[in-house]
């Protein structure tokens, strides 16, 4: 168990460094592909199947696709002029974040907690809850959210031909 | 392996996204930092789900699966977005759209 989490850990961590730190955007995408899957296997590790494979086909089937669309769309010839220049300030931030962070994890109680050795949610607990539950409204409305991303989002994309500037 | 781990686990996803966020020009770039970040959120919640002792043990799940639904919409129109501001000013470097600069 602990080599299977330092392993997905490794992983997670490396491909999303690579993600953010090539020069070719589609290199990019494809690490982050991979940090996605290594998230996945987090999930699966900790006991939540049906989000983790919910994270592949969302994450990796769609948002990466789409992600690779936009990036083919929008290709220009200045892909490779950004400087190889590091981002001190940047970096520095984060660093400044990661440690905060850190320190008020390991200053909390509950950090050395054990796992709960009760059953797992299991798929049908999870749609019992969702769409019979509490959390019916809630899915109604997620629903509508996302159909009306969805529209707005052909909207914003779509052609303005008649009044196209040359 | 204890909660801590995948905590800073977390925590060091959130920054990298962070970092990539502030300082990448490409505006895809930085919307993969923003889905970084949406992911530590995630990796929390189910974290705490597994590991904290409440009966409601299904709430974290449900909450990430709402997560997912909404940063799936939040990249699809952040995308849309991207490809409206290319057919304006046929770029995507971040420092080169500054109409509104002062």
């Amino acid at each position: 168990m602990d080599l299977v989490f330092w392993i997905t850990a490794g992983w997670t961590i490396a491909s999303a460094g690579a993600a953010l730190s090539f020069r070719n955007p589609v290199h990019c995408v494809l690490c982050l592909v991979l940090a996605f899957a290594g998230l996945a296997a987090f999930y699966l590790q900790l006991g939540a199947e049906f989000v983790g494979f919910a994270q592949i086909l969302v994450y990796i089937g769609a948002v990466a696709i789409l992600v690779m669309f936009a990036i083919l769309l929008t290709r220009t010839s200045e892909v490779q002029e950004e400087q190889r220049r590091i981002p001190w300030g940047g970096l520095a931030v984060a660093a400044i974040v990661f440690m905060s962070l850190a320190v008020a994890i390991r200053s909390s109680t509950l950090a050395g907690a054990a796992p709960v050795s009760e059953p797992r949610p299991t798929v049908k607990q999870i749609g019992v809850e969702m769409f019979q539950g509490p959390y019916v409204l809630a899915v109604e409305v997620a629903g509508m959210l996302l159909t009306a991303a969805l529209i707005g989002a052909a909207v914003i994309a779509l052609q303005d031909s008649p009044k196209r500037q040359p | 392996m204890s909660l801590q781990h995948y905590l800073l686990i977390s925590a060091m996803l959130f920054s990298i996204g962070f970092a990539g966020a502030v300082s990448r020009r490409n505006a895809v770039l930085v919307l993969i930092g923003v889905e970084l970040m949406l992911n530590a959120a995630n990796l929390n919640f189910i974290a705490f789900a597994r590991y904290a002792r409440n009966p409601e043990a299904l709430t974290g799940v449900i909450f990430v699966i709402f997560s997912i639904g909404i940063a799936a919409a939040e990249a699809a129109v952040g995308l849309a977005l991207i490809i409206a501001v290319y057919r304006h000013y046929q770029t995507i470097r971040l420092d080169r759209i500054d109409s509104l600069k002062g």
